[in-house]
């Protein structure tokens, strides 16, 4: 490598590293201020006395965990009968896709707040009681996030060669036992892609959340937002350092794995088109 | 084949082991803590046994009650520093259930409040919004019957400008405007409001990012009321603060914090609450508070459509516990209206006169009301022509990015058709 290809390598990881190692060192801060002024970890302590945020945390997870989930099972089952469309219908329904993706957050946001809000008072005059709260945020989590699934599934799908299912039939699998075996197999990585995608923009989101959360629950975002008035706690800090390392301790596990795998299917004699290693 | 099937079985299996184990972890995460939680409720309790009504509060018990609390962030104890977790205490006291959530500023909650997507039972506005709130007939009068501990607000928070007659707010918190300054680097005390407008201290003022804030101080240094409708001294209000802009520093809110205590600034005005942090960290800082000063309240009140009205007065009562509300002061550091509370601060907090002055001090000080909706626009559009005043490169900066994306959206439509000319004229001659 050069040394100007090294030093722009140097500077982008700083830029983009930075932010979190100051966040993950004042997180050990003795004072509230921005200078260091000794070790501790009583942030660490005291968030995890502070009910308040434990359970802003436990809705994020949840939030996030269940709309990831349900969108990626709507928007696989999307993306398949999407590839089968004839080219004029899936290209409408292709941009009606893209529609959520381009439009600014706070759109969405208000859009879906009026919805509910509209909802509520339609089913109040049937005398349904129906609160803003889990429902409403998961709702509007799944419908940010089915896009981004059908995105990361479609490509893979279009890769997807067409004879391999048939081969699957032709060799005794029944048409479902076709489908999990080779199409759920072949777009398996496009599949688990969108899921960390939705998870991230869903954990990520404080926009689309602020208008739709309700009064019983708050995600971290929200809570940390109305943190204004008095300085941000560096609890939050403490508590994004250990969402952090989480995080980091998955990532490098999972691709270590896959490193490992790559390897032995390499040793192997078999050439494998690589769906699930990637 | 078989091979094949087995590493990709291990490779499943481990991958499925390591997710598997992360969700585990970070779900139990609340969970393995939650006894510690507990324990430390425990030794609270065992600390200080306040004696509270237990006839009055257990009015709820087991009704299965649940109150919706909306209040600014980090502005209630959450049991730090060996001090009280409000929500908790009253919670086991009561058995009625709080579900507590924040809002960042007075506009933001008045939106969550009239989209009327979620409906709340107390609420924490600040004094504008609360004469806005009442105009809009948002929030209901109280019963003050239901909260007895009214009794120990001092007198002279009654009946506020934003609340005239007293009928729907509890003052929560309040605190006056003040000037922090660098004492040490300055070298002699401030005695005045003009000093922000000392050419001596150029390019080491903050100002307020906020036009309210910002205007109250040009306004006050006039003389004039900070609640004027009157366009003249809006005006002569504005033209100060454009003389003084040349020699600010910056504009800012939260930053004033960071350059305050690194001795970046000198001179700046905010809450006096915040000066206390701010001193912590940079023992030079003093304060002034001018006497025509901004007083700021925030209070408790109740909105129309609140399900369980007793119950919110219940938890407003108990916010008025002498016991919770010092312990609330003393973790909040605003200045607490409950007379009761403040005799059992700390000395140290008690007599400071910036957060408990005498009586005589605050009857100079004044307090905001809601502005008219055509007052709001024209102060608007004055801080945005004095925030604006240099920046002539609006100007030409527009035009020339439009014609420069045009050119570019030319130059490529060219670009484009040169190369499928080229592209049809190739495939002619292959034709041929």
């Amino acid at each position: 490598m050069k040394w100007y290809s090294k030093t722009y390598i140097g500077v982008f990881l700083a830029f983009l590293y930075l932010p979190i190692m100051t966040l993950i060192i004042f997180s050990f801060n003795d004072t509230k201020g921005r200078t260091f002024t000794g070790f501790t970890i009583k942030w660490f302590v005291q968030l995890f006395h502070d009910a308040a945020a434990l359970d802003a945390l436990w809705t994020t997870i949840v939030v996030a965990l269940v709309s990831s989930v349900i969108a990626t099972i709507m928007g696989t089952a999307a993306a398949i009968g999407l590839e089968k469309m004839d080219t004029k219908l899936k290209a409408v329904v292709m941009n009606l896709t893209y529609i959520p993706i381009i439009n600014p957050e706070i759109i969405t946001g208000v859009s879906f707040m009026l919805l509910f809000v509209t909802a509520k008072k339609w089913l109040a005059t049937m005398g349904i009681d129906f609160q803003f709260g889990w429902a409403t945020l998961i709702l509007a989590h799944i419908t940010f996030n089915v896009p981004y699934v059908i995105l990361n599934v479609l490509p893979k799908l279009r890769q997807l060669d067409q004879s391999l299912v048939e081969a699957a039939m032709d060799l005794g699998c029944n048409p479902m036992q076709a489908f999990l075996k080779v199409t759920i197999h072949e777009i398996k990585s496009g599949i688990v892609a969108g899921f960390l995608m939705s998870l991230t923009f869903s954990m990520d989101d404080f926009v689309v959340s602020y208008f739709t959360t309700g009064a019983k629950h708050q995600t971290l975002s929200v809570m940390i937002y109305a943190m204004t008035k008095k300085r941000i706690s560096p609890e939050i800090n403490a508590l994004s350092t250990v969402i952090f390392i989480a995080v980091l301790a998955v990532l490098v596990s999972v691709n270590l794995l896959e490193r490992r795998n790559e390897k032995r299917l390499k040793q192997g004699s078999l050439k494998w088109k690589g769906g699930a290693a990637r | 084949m078989e091979r094949r099937c087995c590493t990709l079985m291990i490779y499943k299996n481990k991958i499925k082991h390591i997710v598997v184990w992360a969700m585990v972890l970070i779900m139990a995460l609340p969970l393995f803590l939650s006894p510690m939680q507990a324990a430390a409720e425990t030794s609270h309790a065992g600390k200080k046994v306040p004696a509270y009504d237990q006839k009055y509060y257990s009015r709820f018990k087991g009704k299965d009650v649940e109150i919706n609390v909306y209040n600014w962030g980090e502005y209630l104890s959450t049991g730090e520093d060996g001090l009280m977790d409000i929500n908790a205490e009253f919670e086991k006291l009561t058995g009625i259930k709080v579900n507590y959530s924040n809002y960042e500023t007075n506009e933001g909650m008045y939106a969550k409040l009239k989209s009327g997507a979620n409906s709340y039972d107390v609420i924490f506005p600040s004094d504008y919004m609360i004469s806005r709130l009442i105009q809009e007939k948002m929030i209901q009068p109280l019963n003050y019957d239901n909260i007895p501990n009214f009794k120990y607000i001092g007198k002279e928070f009654l009946y506020p400008a934003y609340d005239p007659k007293n009928l729907y707010s509890v003052p929560y918190m309040w605190g006056r405007v003040c000037i922090i300054y660098n004492k040490k680097l300055i070298g002699h005390e401030i005695h005045s409001v003009d000093e922000l407008w000392n050419a001596k201290y150029a390019d080491k003022i903050l100002m307020f990012k906020n036009s309210r804030d910002a205007f109250a101080l040009a306004l006050e240094k006039l003389g004039y009321d900070i609640n004027t409708e009157n366009r003249k001294e809006l005006d002569q209000a504005a033209e100060l603060l454009k003389q003084q802009k040349p020699l600010v520093q910056a504009y800012v809110m939260d930053q004033i914090f960071d350059k305050m205590q690194r001795n970046e600034a000198l001179i700046a005005p905010y809450y006096i609450g915040d000066y206390y942090i701010m001193k912590e960290v940079n023992p030079d800082l003093e304060a002034f508070i001018p006497q025509n000063t901004n007083i700021y309240y925030d209070a408790m009140c109740i909105p129309s459509d609140s399900a369980h009205k007793e119950a919110a007065e219940m938890y407003i009562n108990f916010l008025n516990e002498p016991q919770v509300a010092a312990d609330n002061a003393a973790f909040i550091m605003y200045s607490s209206p409950n007379s009761e509370a403040v005799k059992l601060l700390d000395d140290e907090i008690r007599e400071d006169k910036n957060l408990y002055p005498p009586k005589e001090e605050l009857k100079n000080t004044q307090a905001f009301v809601n502005l008219s909706e055509e007052t709001n626009l024209y102060v608007d559009q004055l801080w945005t022509d004095v925030l604006s005043q240099d920046d002539a490169y609006l100007d030409w900066v527009m035009p020339v990015f439009v014609l420069f994306s045009v050119l570019v959206l030319l130059i490529n439509s060219i670009r484009k058709r040169r190369k499928k000319e080229m592209n049809n004229a190739g495939r002619r001659k292959n034709d041929k």
